[in-house]
């Protein structure tokens, strides 16, 4: 008994120590960032009047510094993760100090970290072959954070490729794409990604109708043969994985699906997305045919499509898909049998359609047409349910009567696009050709949140210039922060020194953390590496991001310590046949073994890993000449293959400036040409 | 039973004088089992803390002594260590680590003994764990100075940073480096174990040798 309650003290105890030490830690750090409110002398007001008038400062632009100013070592509130458009990449950046923190690799192969530069077969590389053929880079469009109960939970990112009709899984411990899968339906989409409330699904809507599943047809056969899509990707969170095999698809009329959004709360079940091109437009300006851009255009009126995805996802599980190019599609037939696909009109040529945090509306922004018009699910289920349609489309899908589903249409300007919402109760929308963000106030429940009439425009903020997408801070999620808002803006113009004529796009900051009218720019951020799409800004302490892998010998693929990891002691190089087999480990500052000697012709399988548990003591690794480079950040495994089939010298060397004795870290892989006389090289 | 045994053992005591002043008899007794029990706690905890700052390590680096491990930032001092030429922690006091359950399972079987004795003999049983706290002390002093006095001459940085004495309590610096080290928990619960059982031979001394004289004058050994 004595002992069993010493035992139980102790370990209190320990508990407690170990809490205390590092509370030490933390108490020492909060004690250097601690700042003191900030009292100016008459002496400092001088000196600052001095130096804005010096550098023709105004007072809003000192306001504007003082809100996105982060002294080093202050860590921003809020992650920003934004596609790289055809840098087939994802950018992380924080705000408000809008400093860029690291670039994460998906689509494209990225030196830096080791992205695709791991040998022959390197599984990155295999991952991006399309129908056999290296497929190197992507048009990442719209990154989606996963979700639980409709908010922001910080696990995954997931991206779409447009160009390709690519998906990628991104798992935010270690910010590395695990997963990416081909749409085999279609050969470029746009509208990916978007979750479900509970990340259920990952949605990727289709866009330019071709024969789905990489068939073929004349251009003549635009209507019988061309079809448009939205699949459905299940995505297992406890794999981190798309689950390919309960994915479906929808099967839609070839009209150009564009953006999605999912319901949540009062629309939970429903997926909306939007289309142009009811038209169903052919082209063939060459032939003297309206141009796309024409022909597209015409009609006033498209479809915002409403999907009941619960019941497709029965439909599908009851077995009544079909299956194009391997991969599981309701036909319309099948989805309008089922109830699973409603239209309602919208106009005109819309882009963006938003849900409100509340899930009661969906805002169509008019792209064409200068207003944004507002649905209220209430309505849309009501029209279902009494089956209140003006018509069918030309494909037998059952149009709901707009009226019947309209609950506002807010004047907001040209080229609405996206639409965004905050705490207030307002929503933001990018216009595109006005070049602005427009304040406007929701209705319903939302209209006692801020002093203006509901359903109004309240102002607009010009920004520089050509927005397209904007993101409010969580500003598509169940609770929108409010307070930042970053502006796409397109083109940059005259905002930054002249790079040539290809120009950097423009990242605008703006505040709009005050009801009413204001609503400034505060800061504006080059992205020179590519055309972004849209971002998401999640806040920071959601991101439970590893600063080092949990275990020496962890395999980043797999999440897991690797079991062919070579542990410190086992080092060294094993022949079989014309098979070498490496193992090999890195600690500050040296690999072990520094020499490997191959020969001429052999397939070189080389192990690696980290022996490092310190955060920042990343290791590269580089054979030159055979095109392999490395991240070797701490604890973790690599394996790479590769045919040693040019002799010679090779050094290789640690590519991460690790340490003082940095340059030191390196060894030479020997090849020795083919008759060379000496004996087996195994150790 | 043997005699010598007897007067090593010292007098019982009967039951009508225990129950005539038993304070005088439990006191003892219970400051001793105090010490045992205070003693094999420090087992679990924390005998010595070294903190490392320096600008590269913003959080700083930690290094925990317990008994019978180290514990914290082990590793990356061993690589940070092998610059200058330093062996690895894990070999510093191996021989103490490994022994030193098995060295306090022992101190508290002879402190179990020494109350038992009630001869002036039970001193000796009880003097390891009275000197322990200092026998800590002297045995981490002698290895610092140990390791820090043999640096390989042919380390890296062996032109920049010279042999020394890491400080073993307070601050210290060594390379670009700031240490603070200072005792932990299980090594005052092992300064109070000690100092309850010299308190607790100051009554066992009261209680038993009046008992122990009596004894001798009676010539019953």
């Amino acid at each position: 008994m004595l002992m069993v309650l010493c035992a139980g003290t102790a370990l209190e105890m320990t508990t407690q120590e170990a809490a205390a030490q590092q509370e030490g830690r933390r108490r020492r750090r909060s004690a250097a960032e601690e700042a003191k409110p900030v009292e100016l002398t008459s002496e400092q007001v001088a000196q600052l009047t001095k130096i804005a008038n010096e550098r023709k400062l105004n007072v809003d632009d000192l306001l504007a510094a003082a809100k996105t100013y982060t002294p080093s070592g202050r860590h921003d509130e809020y992650v920003l993760f934004s596609s790289g458009g055809q840098s087939g990449q994802v950018y992380a950046i924080g705000v408000p100090s809008m400093r860029l923190l690291r670039s994460i690799a998906v689509f494209t192969p990225e030196s830096w970290q080791g992205y695709g530069f791991a040998g022959d077969n390197d599984p990155v590389l295999k991952q991006l072959e399309i129908n056999g053929r290296p497929v190197l880079w992507g048009d990442t469009h719209h990154p989606g954070l996963s979700e639980t109960n409709g908010e922001y939970d910080g696990e995954y990112l997931f991206i779409g490729d447009k160009a390709n009709a690519r998906l990628a899984v991104i798992d935010l411990r270690d910010w590395e794409t695990k997963q990416i899968v081909k749409n085999p339906l279609t050969v470029s989409d746009h509208g990916a990604s978007f979750v479900t409330p509970n990340t259920e699904y990952v949605i990727e809507g289709g866009q330019y109708a071709t024969v789905l599943g990489y068939g073929y047809a004349p251009i003549e056969e635009y209507k019988q043969s061309y079809r448009g899509m939205v699949t459905f990707w299940k995505f297992d969170r406890s794999k981190g994985r798309v689950d390919v095999a309960n994915s479906f698809a929808l099967e839609l009329p070839p009209y150009w699906q564009d953006l999605a959004d999912a319901g949540k709360f009062a629309s939970d079940g429903f997926v909306f997305v939007n289309s142009f091109n009811a038209e169903m437009a052919a082209g063939g300006v060459e032939r003297g045919e309206p141009p796309f851009e024409a022909g597209a255009s015409k009609r006033d009126m498209d479809y915002l499509h409403i999907i009941d995805w619960r019941k497709a996802e029965a439909a599908f599980k009851a077995g009544k898909a079909k299956t194009i190019n391997g991969f599981a599609v309701l036909t319309i037939d099948t989805c309008v049998a089922e109830g699973i696909l409603h239209f309602a009109p919208e106009p005109k040529s819309p882009h963006g359609v938003d849900v409100t945090p509340d899930g009661k509306f969906m805002v169509v922004a008019g792209k064409l047409d200068p207003h944004v018009t507002v649905y209220s699910i209430e309505k849309i289920k009501d029209a279902i349910a009494n089956r209140k349609y003006s018509t069918r489309d030309e494909y037998g899908v059952p149009v709901l009567d707009f009226d019947a589903v309209k609950e506002a249409q807010v004047e907001l300007g040209l080229g609405p696009l996206h639409t965004q919402f905050d705490d207030k109760g307002y929503a933001y929308t990018s216009l595109f050709l006005d070049s602005a963000v427009a304040r406007w106030t929701l209705g319903g429940d939302y209209d006692k949140l801020n002093p203006e009439p509901a359903w109004k425009l309240v102002t607009k903020t010009p920004v520089q210039y050509n927005i397209g997408h904007l993101a409010a801070a969580e500003g598509d999620t169940a609770s929108p922060d409010g307070r930042y808002l970053i502006s796409m803006s397109k083109w940059s113009v005259d905002r930054f020194l002249p790079t040539g004529p290809l120009l950097p796009q423009n990242f605008q900051l703006l505040d709009i953390s005050s009801p009413g009218t204001a609503m400034p720019v505060l800061y504006d951020l080059p992205i020179g590496v590519g055309e972004p799409h849209y971002c998401q800004m999640i806040k920071a302490d959601k991101l439970r991001t590893w600063s080092v892998y949990p275990e020496v010998g962890w395999n980043p693929h797999t999440q897991s310590p690797d079991p062919n990891a070579p542990r410190k002691g086992q080092e060294g190089v094993i022949r079989e046949g014309s098979h070498v087999l490496v193992k090999m480990t890195a600690i500050r500052s040296h690999f072990n073994p520094e020499h490997v000697e191959v020969n001429e012709g052999d397939t070189v399988t080389w192990r690696i890993v980290s022996l490092e548990t310190t955060k920042d003591a990343t290791h590269g690794f580089c054979i030159g000449g055979y095109n392999i480079n490395l991240s070797l950040e701490p604890g973790e495994y690599t394996e790479f293959t590769f045919k040693a089939d040019r002799p010679g010298t090779y050094p290789f060397y640690c590519t991460e400036f690790c340490s003082a004795l940095h340059l030191e870290m390196m060894g030479y892989l020997h090849v020795k040409p083919k008759g060379t006389p000496t004996a087996d090289a195994a150790k | 039973m043997p005699r010598f045994i007897e007067h090593l053992l010292g007098p019982r005591v009967a039951a009508d004088e225990l129950h005539a002043r038993p304070l005088r008899y439990i006191v003892p007794s219970f400051l001793l089992m105090a010490a045992r029990v205070l003693l094999l706690l420090s087992v679990f905890l924390p005998y010595w803390h070294m903190e490392l700052d320096a600008p590269q390590y913003p959080d700083g680096l930690f290094l925990t002594a317990y008994v019978n491990h180290l514990d914290g930032d082990v590793d990356e001092i061993n690589a940070l260590n092998h610059y200058i030429g330093m062996r690895p922690l894990e070999q510093a006091a191996a021989f103490e680590r490994a022994a030193s359950v098995w060295l306090m399972v022992a101190m508290v079987l002879l402190m179990e003994g020494a109350a038992l004795v009630h001869s002036r003999w039970a001193v000796l049983l009880a003097l390891p764990a009275v000197g322990f706290p200092i026998g800590f002390l002297a045995d981490l002093q002698w290895w610092m100075a140990h390791f820090g006095q043999n640096l390989d001459p042919s380390a890296p940085l062996s032109s920049s940073i010279k042999p020394f004495t890491p400080t073993v309590l307070g601050e210290g610096g060594i390379g670009q480096f700031k240490t603070y080290a200072e005792l932990g928990t299980g090594y005052w619960l092992s300064v109070a174990a000690s100092l309850l059982t010299v308190i607790g031979f100051y009554f066992h001394r009261a209680a038993y040798k009046p008992l122990y004289d009596r004894m001798i004058a009676r010539g019953e050994v």
